[in-house]
């Protein structure tokens, strides 16, 4: 083999590094890209904040300021999620945009080294919108979302993970429909909202609706965090069940992604996906 | 050996076939041309040896891999250049090669990029934008690109389509520099029958999905007793050798 190559897992750790590479010099360049990735998580914040703030102005007493903490801490881990799973489903649309998946997929590259390189991205991408919206949140507020203890660290992970498997679903619509899908890259977790039980308890929710709302993991880490910051508890069957459903849909999403790349190789959509 | 081995490939679109039970072998050193009309299936029998596409039937063996289980051991000694996949536009020339060095773990990636730049004049091109670059310009970062990795075996679709004379000539002549000091494999679809004489030792011509010919272009030419190869392909692109038999 020319060139002296390397085989095995530094290969494969410098073709994920590569494809961050791809996308971290176009933050470098790109301010409103930058602009966009904390714009949305501050506004929601100060939109809900300043609700929160004006709520607790007005009645006095302990559980109308828990309350208040309550809706800044959904607003915020919500935010964890929505930005993880935007971070995947945009991050995978700029190579539509660009015209550029034709060269990634010809060369060396797996298709689980290319979901790697999107999960690496939608962290950082997370991490820049969110920690300035935390830390404004303890300026603006008062408000310190680690106060928690260490289980805000659980909260975290498992809407990440969330974020990540609804966004290899996207992928897998995108890859199946084309462009047509790509306004699920945006809108689709929204829909979850009112199941994820963010800034009230799933027992405020119908019956019917409950079954739905159990299902996902939201729900559970939201509960979690209402123990954790209401009684100071770790509720740990909330975070086995939301850490349980997040294995299951993520299996899940990984045969939907694999099912819908083969099918886009059949098709020979990976050339033209955008169109 | 040969480096490409194509057997009875097919591939089936719903109603449509694409491209039906070609064979062809492309060895070391040898550049082989598909010629033929649009919807030929030069696109999509290239897209299958890059394993962009499944086929419906038949196989592929690069490089002695075969391509329906073992294509990404190929793929790190292939490279592909197209003018019709572009390379991210806000990037610079020298960060779109930096990530393509990195996709196919070329060592020293920064040197890689220093002699492409020396070869293909690119020199003052590696801080600009890609999607500031003319159409020439674009084409030799695309074949930079292509050769960041020393391929083996190199697949061309249109390398010169939307070139001037000028800049289509110095492609041909990096082209058949690169395959004379490798000895890579050379698979290129072109509709510039001049460019598929001067590089092609080889040529097959497809029509409807199927090499309807094939043979060196001088053989090409004999056969069809045309002075070049323009000639042959309207001769067989539009069976003129049949209607002038039964006029």
């Amino acid at each position: 083999m020319r060139g002296g190559r390397r085989d095995g897992r530094t290969a494969a750790m410098r073709r994920i590094w590569g494809m961050m590479y791809r996308h971290i010099a176009l933050y470098r360049r790109s301010w409103p890209r930058l602009l966009e990735l904390t714009y949305w998580p501050i506004l929601q914040l100060c939109v809900w904040g300043f609700t929160a703030s004006f709520i607790a102005s007005r009645a006095n007493g302990g559980a109308v300021l828990a309350a208040g903490s309550l809706l800044i801490g959904g607003v915020l881990l919500w935010e964890v999620a929505l930005r993880s799973q935007m971070g995947v489903a945009v991050s995978f649309l700029e190579e539509i945009w660009s015209r550029n998946l034709g060269h990634v997929f010809v060369s060396p590259l797996r298709p689980w080294e290319l979901i790697a390189a999107l999960l690496g991205m939608s962290l950082l991408r997370m991490l820049t919108g969110v920690l300035p919206a935390i830390g404004l949140a303890w300026l603006l507020y008062a408000f310190n979302l680690f106060a928690i203890g260490p289980v805000v660290v659980l909260l975290f992970a498992n809407l990440i993970i969330m974020g990540w498997w609804v966004a290899l679903g996207v992928v897998s619509l995108i890859l199946r429909h084309g462009a047509g899908a790509e306004a699920l890259a945006w809108s689709v977790l929204f829909g979850f909202t009112p199941f994820s039980a963010v800034y009230y308890p799933v027992s405020v929710l119908p019956a019917a609706m409950r079954p739905v709302a159990l299902a996902l993991p939201s729900s559970h880490v939201f509960e979690g965090m209402r123990a954790a910051m209401l009684h100071g508890e770790i509720a740990w069957t909330q975070l086995g069940w939301a850490a349980g459903l997040n294995a299951a849909w993520t299996v899940a999403a990984a045969l939907l992604f694999a099912r819908q790349f083969r099918g886009a190789r059949q098709r020979g959509a990976l050339l033209n996906i955008g169109e | 050996m040969s480096i490409i081995a194509v057997r009875d490939l097919s591939k089936q679109y719903r109603e449509t076939l694409a491209v039906d039970r070609i064979s062809f072998a492309v060895g070391a050193g040898q550049t082989v041309g598909l010629l033929g009309g649009n919807g030929a299936g030069k696109t999509t029998t290239i897209a299958m040896l890059l394993g962009l596409l499944i086929p419906t039937a038949g196989t592929i063996h690069v490089l002695g891999h075969d391509m329906a289980t073992d294509r990404f051991a190929a793929l790190a000694r292939m490279n592909f250049s197209s003018p019709y996949v572009a390379l991210p536009h806000r990037l610079t020339v020298a960060e779109n090669l930096r990530v393509y060095a990195h996709l196919y773990d070329v060592p020293a990636p920064e040197r890689r990029i220093a002699e492409l730049a020396g070869e293909l004049d690119l020199a003052a091109l590696l801080d600009r934008q890609a999607g500031t670059l003319s159409a020439g310009q674009k084409t030799r970062v695309a074949l930079a690109k292509s050769l960041i990795n020393r391929p083996d075996v190199l697949l061309l679709d249109e390398p010169t389509a939307s070139l001037d004379p000028d800049t289509g000539d110095l492609v041909r002549g990096w082209i058949e520099r690169y395959r004379a000091e490798s000895g890579c494999a050379i698979l290129l679809a072109s509709h510039n029958m001049a460019e598929v004489e001067r590089l092609c030792g080889h040529v097959l011509v497809m029509k409807q999905g199927r090499v309807v010919d094939e043979g060196s272009p001088a053989s090409l030419l004999d056969r069809y007793g045309r002075a070049d190869l323009e000639e042959v392909f309207l001769d067989i692109a539009r069976d003129r050798r049949r209607a002038e038999a039964a006029a």
